[in-house]
């Protein structure tokens, strides 16, 4: 029952793995004491994260005049945080879903880790519009649900309604997704475990078997949440653009932002767990498991992703130039020569030149540059919904009110709280669950380990050599 | 209750090929197999065992459906007919931006009733205590398991002797 393979075929899994090496290897991580690095990156994150809980309590205390947004800039830091990290929480489900059905057999390596950094970056991307709103404790409003205050409903035409149920739909699928995956694994852990370890991962693992029929609906169900999640995928961050989109506010009314909204997201998204993946696969010694190849194949959706953006910027300055209309064309001279034209050059330079160092397979498979590249795209992703709020905002129809907006020690001290967040989520993950998805990898090893050695080498198994060594011995 | 304690017997195996060529030995000798475990989803695995295809995808479009009438038909009710407010000029009932909303609802629902049912006929819930015959089958063991609750020595024994035949590395009994 082997797989067509190609014949140019990466290795996936490195080291000639046995079934048993990679319950070991993946396992182990949640297993042992937290090591010492891992100590100091959690202090750190917990800091962060006390920091980010300070300037909440101090934005809901003061109310959001602590924060800088003025009359013309009503959407500031919050508004392009919250973008962002929406944006990085696109790749996860990218790379499990849609590679998925592709069938890219690469995506094994990394997707359990991206599902996680997903479902925290939505987490974190949540924060903002929910403390945007100012009186909190009445955020429930947002749903609608029958009440006594009519009743009284939301406005089912608003952009920022259907972005309400985007973004919860795709948080709690994701959730679903990920977590369904994540079962048959802690069972796994649960099976190696004893004592209260056990209890815990028992309730956690809901009596997995791994039964054949189990296994055949748990296969059926993942191809399906597949499926339905890719356009979900597509429709969060579409839905996000039309925030913007359906305004009448020239720089923003613009057909190009759902295409090159979902780009931007894969983008940022690949970048994200490109960070996070080199260093977990050093720290948690996984590095037969994230190779080489890998990375790889990431940096190429990452060139690509990023040209398409590159693309899309300079569509807009044509289109806006070629529409003849003025607020237009202002629009769009302001954000490139304005006031702050050095966020649009940051943005012009971290998401579209530097990612085609990427074109050369040496940069492409080099760590380090792997690691830089991929703070400076995020950096200047941040930079891009910095320039398309901010800039826009700052120079509106009325001359009498343009203004000039920079953040308060609050707002910078709640971005800097949710990567803490962000962080803190991502390293308990790594504590309590396997972060490599280890059933998927059992299922591929035959074909994409470095044990294969040709069409139906299925006797070319490990241990089977093994045995075949032993009698010749 | 008394249904609930079973006496197994079971045979280990190391790869997922001993596991398949074993199931062919026992269809062609008519045993009957009460379920194969595996550490991970082996493919070839749900014909030779005579499984039918998981309708699972079936009630995934159903409750799909539901999701898109239901978020359609409440957004009508509501702006045509519970409170009717009048948003720029436009229609009451303004079909086209309903449209992100009903697909919302659609995938939504479809996830969620599709989790829900796969967790509810697998009997997978926080609690439950897992039924397993061996801690390595979740690691690297491929296992079959006969009920051999009344099953006469005779029986037993030939179930022994096929585990013998088809290389499995363990056989054993466990009361499950």
């Amino acid at each position: 029952m082997s797989q067509p393979v190609a014949p140019v075929r990466h290795i996936l899994i490195e080291g000639n793995k046995s079934y048993h090496n990679i319950t070991e290897d993946l396992c182990t991580p949640t297993e042992k004491a937290p090591s010492r690095e891992w100590i100091i990156a959690f202090s750190i994150a917990s800091a962060l994260l006390g920091l980010y809980i300070f300037a909440i309590i101090w934005t809901v205390w003061k109310g959001i005049g602590s924060w800088n947004l003025n009359r013309t800039i009503n959407w500031g830091w919050d508004i392009t945080n919250f973008v962002w990290w929406i944006g990085i929480g696109h790749a996860g489900t990218l790379i499990s879903a849609i590679l998925l059905l592709f069938r890219q057999r690469w995506r094994t390596g990394v997707n359990r880790a991206a599902e996680a950094m997903t479902i925290f970056a939505v987490i974190c991307a949540g924060q903002f519009p929910i403390f945007h709103m100012g009186r909190v404790w009445l955020a429930f409003f947002i749903f609608p649900f029958p009440n006594t205050r009519g009743p009284l409903w939301v406005n089912f035409n608003s952009p920022l309604l259907w972005d309400v149920f985007a973004i919860s739909t795709y948080f709690s699928v994701s959730l679903l997704f990920w977590y369904t995956g994540l079962v048959p694994d802690l069972a796994t852990v649960r099976d190696r475990a004893s004592g209260l370890r056990r209890k815990m991962y028992e309730i956690f693992s809901f009596g997995w078997t791994g039964s054949a029929k189990h296994w055949q609906r748990h296969e059926a169900l993942s191809l399906v949440l597949a499926g339905i999640s890719t356009p979900l995928v597509l429709s969060v961050h579409t839905i996000v653009s039309f925030d913007f989109a359906t305004s009448v506010v020239p720089g923003w009314h613009t057909t190009i932002f759902p295409p090159y909204f979902v780009a931007g997201a894969i983008f940022s998204g690949f970048a994200m767990v490109q960070t996070l993946m080199v260093i977990t696969r050093k720290v948690l010694k996984l590095e037969q498991y994230i190779t080489i190849n890998h990375i790889e194949s990431m940096n190429k959706v990452i060139v690509l992703t990023g040209t398409i953006v590159g693309v899309a910027y300079l569509t807009e300055l044509f289109i806006s130039w070629y529409s003849g209309y003025i607020y237009e064309q202002f629009a769009f001279y302001n954000r490139v020569f304005g006031i702050y034209w050095w966020s649009y050059f940051g943005m012009m330079f971290c998401n579209v030149v530097s990612p085609q160092l990427f074109w050369s397979r040496k940069i492409r498979r080099s760590i380090w540059w792997t690691f830089f590249l991929s703070i400076i795209v995020n950096i200047g992703m941040w930079f891009e919904r910095f320039v398309i709020i901010a800039t826009t905002l700052a120079r509106d129809f009325l001359p009498s009110s343009w203004s000039y907006y920079s953040p308060t020690w609050v707002e910078i001290s709640i971005f800097a709280g949710t990567i803490g967040l962000f962080f803190v989520l991502y390293m308990i993950f790594t504590r309590v669950a396997p972060v490599v998805a280890i059933a998927e990898i059992k299922a591929i090893l035959k074909v994409a380990g470095d044990q294969y050695i040709g069409p139906n080498a299925s006797q070319g198994h490990a241990h089977k050599q093994d045995e075949a060594t032993k009698k010749e011995a | 209750m008394a249904a609930e304690s079973k006496k197994v017997l079971y045979g280990l195996y190391n790869d997922e090929e001993d596991l398949k060529g074993a199931i062919k030995t026992a269809n062609a000798a008519h045993l009957n197999i009460m379920d194969v475990f595996t550490p991970f989803p082996v493919h070839g695995l749900d014909p030779i065992l005579g499984l039918k295809e998981s309708r699972l995808h079936i009630l995934g479009f159903i409750y799909g459906a539901t999701g898109a009438l239901f978020g359609f038909l409440a957004m009508t009710w509501i702006f045509t007919t519970d409170w009717p407010i009048l948003f720029g000029g436009k229609p009451y009932w303004s079909v086209p931006a309903f449209i992100p909303i009903t697909f919302e609802m659609t995938v939504l629902f479809s996830a969620w009733g599709m989790t829900i049912t796969f967790y509810t006929i697998c009997g997978m819930w926080p609690g439950v205590k897992a039924k397993t015959l061996d801690n390595r089958i979740t690691d690297d063991k491929f296992c079959i398991a006969f009920d051999v609750t009344d099953a006469p020595d005779s029986d037993v024994k030939n179930l022994q002797g096929f585990f013998t035949n088809t290389g499995a590395s363990e056989v054993n009994v466990k009361a499950l």
